[in-house]
């Protein structure tokens, strides 16, 4: 704690990357989440077969900016409108939500208007989803 | 004094801090979480919140818990907290991991360890990166132990960074300082040397189950043995973070150090040196960034150049210093 610091700049943007469900195919939300500390964000990683109940507490606990979302499971239009549903039961309502998947297009579509903000497909390049948080996040202090 | 400088002092609070500091007071979760946020910022809005919340502090009981990186500090804690809760208390986690410092960013993997509280109400958890601090904390770990003690948590556990030798800040923070030990992580010699040995309340000798914890308790004993008798000596609990083995005993030992510190008038002694370190460091601070600031980046690019052209560090710093140090 002996280091002095600079002008504070804004601080780092926080993100939750979290897998809801039943599946334990975590190498995506590792490669995501370490993409986006390589970016000078804050990552909280909370590991595989998270229930709804439990990424929105994370988010309310850690106050996030950002929730990311992995589901490989197929059950994204289940398990992504509940935790849209406890974050808000939280008053967590100011997060931005993005999810990584295999996510049909039309159902994409319907993730957004349950308040998702954007949905990364498979071979989605790193930087585009670095850029896309970057850009959406909500400013700190605000 | 000069013109007024917001950087400096107690500013008084916006409306906005006020009414969350009113929030936290009341255990209000969604508040405390924005007020760890609005601490970590370091700035105007909250030296005001700590300003407000500060009176409302010192009820809690501090406990730090550090120990070398995969001694099983998070999993033990997890443990701990459940047992505290069984206790009836409510507990407040401050768990912090290292900032990277090439890129500024950092992975924040404590919670993993501790989701079976996540159900919890009476729990809180929130991660904290280092952003910079070198001694195994954040620099508003501090802070964030007061938010939790004014919010009303009975215990405010501070998890260190897998910590050196020297990374001992954890002092300057916690009461009850328990010191995480795994079997066969160095020799005799290791235990002799100056650190985080020297700041232990509380020994616990983790990964009782993999069996193999009695020689690191043996050489824990009889570096002890070689102080003497001192007026606390600190007690030795084998745990087991996979099985539950020895954590009651563990939050005993924790109790039972507090009272000590109350009962001998060391809680209050001890307080007392907290306060102390923390305004030092401070000072520390605030002279630092007011004399950077006020030395100009051409003043420092010539004394750059005239040690590399022959002068030595020392007097280039010293003249430096006469010049705006006075």
């Amino acid at each position: 704690m002996t280091t002095a610091d600079k002008p504070s700049s804004a601080p780092p943007i926080r993100v939750l990357v979290a897998k809801p469900g039943l599946d334990g195919h975590d190498r995506g939300a590792k490669v995501v989440a370490r993409a986006l500390r390589d970016a000078g964000m804050e990552v909280i990683y909370t590991g595989i077969r998270q229930t709804p109940e439990m990424i929105a507490e994370a988010a309310l606990q850690e106050d996030v900016d950002v929730v990311g979302l992995s589901i490989l499971s197929g059950a994204h239009m289940v398990l992504v409108p509940k935790v849209v549903a406890a974050l808000r039961e939280r008053g967590v309502d100011d997060v931005l939500i993005v999810v990584g998947g295999i996510i049909p297009p039309g159902e994409g579509k319907q993730l957004k208007q349950h308040g998702v903000a954007e949905v990364f497909g498979p071979g989605t390049p790193m930087n585009e989803i670095v850029d896309f948080v970057r850009e959406r996040a909500r400013p700190r202090g605000g | 004094m000069g013109a007024p400088d917001e950087a400096r002092g107690t500013d008084p609070a916006d409306s906005r801090t006020v009414e969350l500091a009113a929030r936290v007071e009341k255990g209000d979760r969604r508040a405390v979480a924005r007020a760890l946020s609005v601490v970590e910022r370091a700035d105007t809005s909250s030296r005001a919140l700590i300003a407000l919340l500060f009176p409302r502090t010192g009820r809690a009981h501090l406990v730090g818990v550090t120990g070398v990186g995969g001694v099983g500090k998070s999993s033990l804690i997890a443990r701990l907290v459940t047992e505290w809760r069984r206790r009836g208390k409510r507990v407040g986690v401050v768990a912090v991991d290292p900032t990277s410092a090439a890129t500024g960013g950092a992975l924040l993997g404590d919670r993993i360890r501790m989701e079976e509280l996540l159900a919890d109400p009476g729990v809180f958890v929130r991660s904290m990166a280092t952003r910079g601090a070198g001694g195994g904390l954040a620099r508003a770990t501090i802070d964030a132990t007061r938010v939790f003690d004014a919010a009303g948590y009975d215990v405010v556990v501070v998890e260190t960074i897998g910590v050196g030798q020297d990374q001992l800040d954890v002092g300057q923070v916690a009461e009850t300082i328990v010191v995480v030990e795994a079997p066969n992580l160095g020799d005799d010699v290791q235990a002799l040397k100056a650190g985080l040995r020297e700041i232990a309340d509380v020994y616990a000798v983790n990964k009782a189950d993999t069996g193999s914890t009695d020689r690191t308790v043996a050489t824990l004993r009889a570096m002890l043995a070689l102080e003497g008798d001192r007026d606390w000596n600190p007690p030795i609990v084998k745990t087991s973070a996979a099985t539950g083995e020895g954590i009651a005993e563990l939050a005993d030992a924790a109790e039972v150090h507090l009272a000590w510190l109350a009962r001998s008038r060391r809680r209050a002694a001890r307080r007392r040196e907290r306060a102390r370190a923390e305004l030092r460091r401070l000072l520390q601070e605030q002279l630092l960034r007011d004399l950077l600031g006020r030395v100009g980046d051409p003043d420092l690019t010539a004394a750059t150049t005239a040690v590399l052209g022959g002068t030595d560090p020392y007097r280039c710093a010293s003249e430096l210093l006469r010049r705006y140090h006075g």
